[in-house]
């Protein structure tokens, strides 16, 4: 049976090299061997949406894929989402400002996605917005002010791409 | 809620792929988008000793349109479909239909040869692989072999690609001038698994239906393509009062079974209203 094996992931433009086994979630090989406990890990299978992250530019969940998939993968966690200097993402100030999160262990799932999702198409509908969403559960919001807040961070994105 | 140990194969090339499957064939599961299998390993449903991870064999993520119709590679992922490949009719069918496979992250993984694979009786491109008469291509080392979508689909979660096999391709013919399709779908929640489904294709003229697909999804142990109904439609008035009666042969023909999200005759209800809801679009 299969041992672990070596390979390195390429996680916000930083070269990690793991020793996993195969069978490890891309999502535990991010908490465990990287270090980066910004992506959670909430139901396992698919369904919660927690551990969303961007792979080559696609909002996925990291608990479907194993880790030694992504090699060779452009990996961007919630951890990559901020500027150097800290300032915040549009995503993520706007979800501070407008309530987007409460207990904030399902947050980090929703900024990626949204991320992902923005950057493919920055003009989404408020309808496309909902729909998105829909993807990820979260158990405090009541989920209008994720969908406000994502509303107003693609005006800005839009606003950004524009200027 | 860990997957149980197993080797893990990334082949660069197909022959490689099909060598590993004919070697090790039952203690094997092929890991296309993952995005049933892993959850399945997850829960410790299925626990394959060797993972054969085919996401490096790019020849099977071609999507291809042409006259004739679409070749799809077994390794395109949904999210491919989010924008019709072409102006036809069926690629604009395709991008109606793909809104309602589990969700967008999802969608960006699983592929369309792994839902035909996986053949849940929910899967939405199940139900059009067999209302559109698609053909599957299945290889092994010992060469290819096409699969039509009647002999294709067995039963629950069973098709006709051995353990020694891979699907490598979907063909959908071209549907024929004038055709317009219709989908509906019913699920408790958005992006749920389907309670019933119905796919339509018509082509009216004058008023009367010239020709006529009609399938089912989530309605019985595989995709149904409804022959019946379709004779019956066709020559037909496309108005209400015919596709009321095309809803009630309809369910008469399901066989769903009941769980936690409905009962039978629940379901078969369900039937009947998303058969009339998608033939109405299709005449539309």
């Amino acid at each position: 049976m299969a041992e672990s094996r070596t390979f390195t992931l390429n996680i916000n433009g930083k070269a990690h090299t793991v020793n996993a086994a195969p069978r490890k979630s891309l999502a535990d090989v991010l908490r465990e061997d990287c270090g980066l406990t910004g992506t959670h890990v909430g139901c396992e299978h698919g369904v919660c949406g927690a551990c969303t992250v961007l792979v080559d530019g696609k909002p996925v969940r990291s608990c479907l894929m194993f880790g030694v998939q992504a090699e060779g993968a452009e990996i961007r966690t919630v951890e990559g989402l901020a500027a150097a200097d800290g300032s915040l993402h549009p995503l993520q100030q706007a979800f501070w400002e407008h309530h987007g999160l409460q207990c904030g262990f399902c947050t980090p799932g929703f900024l990626m996605l949204a991320v992902g999702a923005l950057e493919e198409n920055p003009d989404m509908s408020d309808d496309d917005i909902r729909d998105l969403l829909s993807s990820n559960l979260c158990r405090c919001t009541g989920y209008q002010n994720i969908v406000k807040s994502v509303r107003v961070a693609a005006a800005q994105m839009r606003g950004q791409a524009r200027s | 809620m860990k997957p149980a140990r197993f080797d893990y194969h990334r082949p660069a090339r197909l022959a490689e792929a099909l060598e590993l499957l004919s070697g090790h064939g039952g203690n094997c599961k092929v890991l296309a988008g993952g995005q049933s299998l892993v959850p399945a390993m997850n829960f410790r449903l299925a626990r394959p000793e060797i993972l054969i991870d085919i996401n490096d064999l790019k020849e099977l993520g071609r999507l291809e349109d042409g006259a004739q119709g679409l070749r799809i590679g077994a390794l395109v992922r949904h999210a491919a479909f989010h924008q019709p490949a072409d102006d036809s009719e069926l690629s604009r069918l395709l991008s109606r239909v793909v809104r309602h496979i589990a969700h967008y992250p999802i969608r960006q993984r699983g592929t369309f040869g792994g839902s035909l694979a996986h053949a849940d009786p929910a899967s939405e491109w199940c139900l059009v692989a067999a209302t559109l008469s698609a053909e599957m291509t299945i290889a092994s080392t010992a060469g290819e072999r096409k699969v039509p979508a009647d002999q294709f689909f067995r039963g629950l979660f069973t098709t006709a690609v051995a353990e020694n096999e891979l699907l490598t391709a979907i063909e959908i013919p071209a549907l024929p001038p004038g055709a317009r399709g219709g989908f509906y779908e019913f699920s408790r929640r958005a992006g749920d698994f389907a309670l019933a489904m119905a796919l339509a294709v018509l082509v009216v003229d004058g008023g009367v239906i010239r020709w006529a697909r009609l399938g089912l999804g989530a309605a019985a142990d595989r995709p149904l393509r409804l022959l019946p109904v379709e004779r019956m439609l066709e020559g037909r008035l496309a108005d209400a009062a015919t596709f009321r009666e095309a809803a009630a042969a309809a369910r008469d023909l399901a066989s769903p079974s009941g769980d936690i999200h409905g009962g039978a005759d629940y379901r078969k209800d369900l039937v009947a209203t998303v058969v009339e809801r998608a033939l109405t679009e299709a005449a539309s």
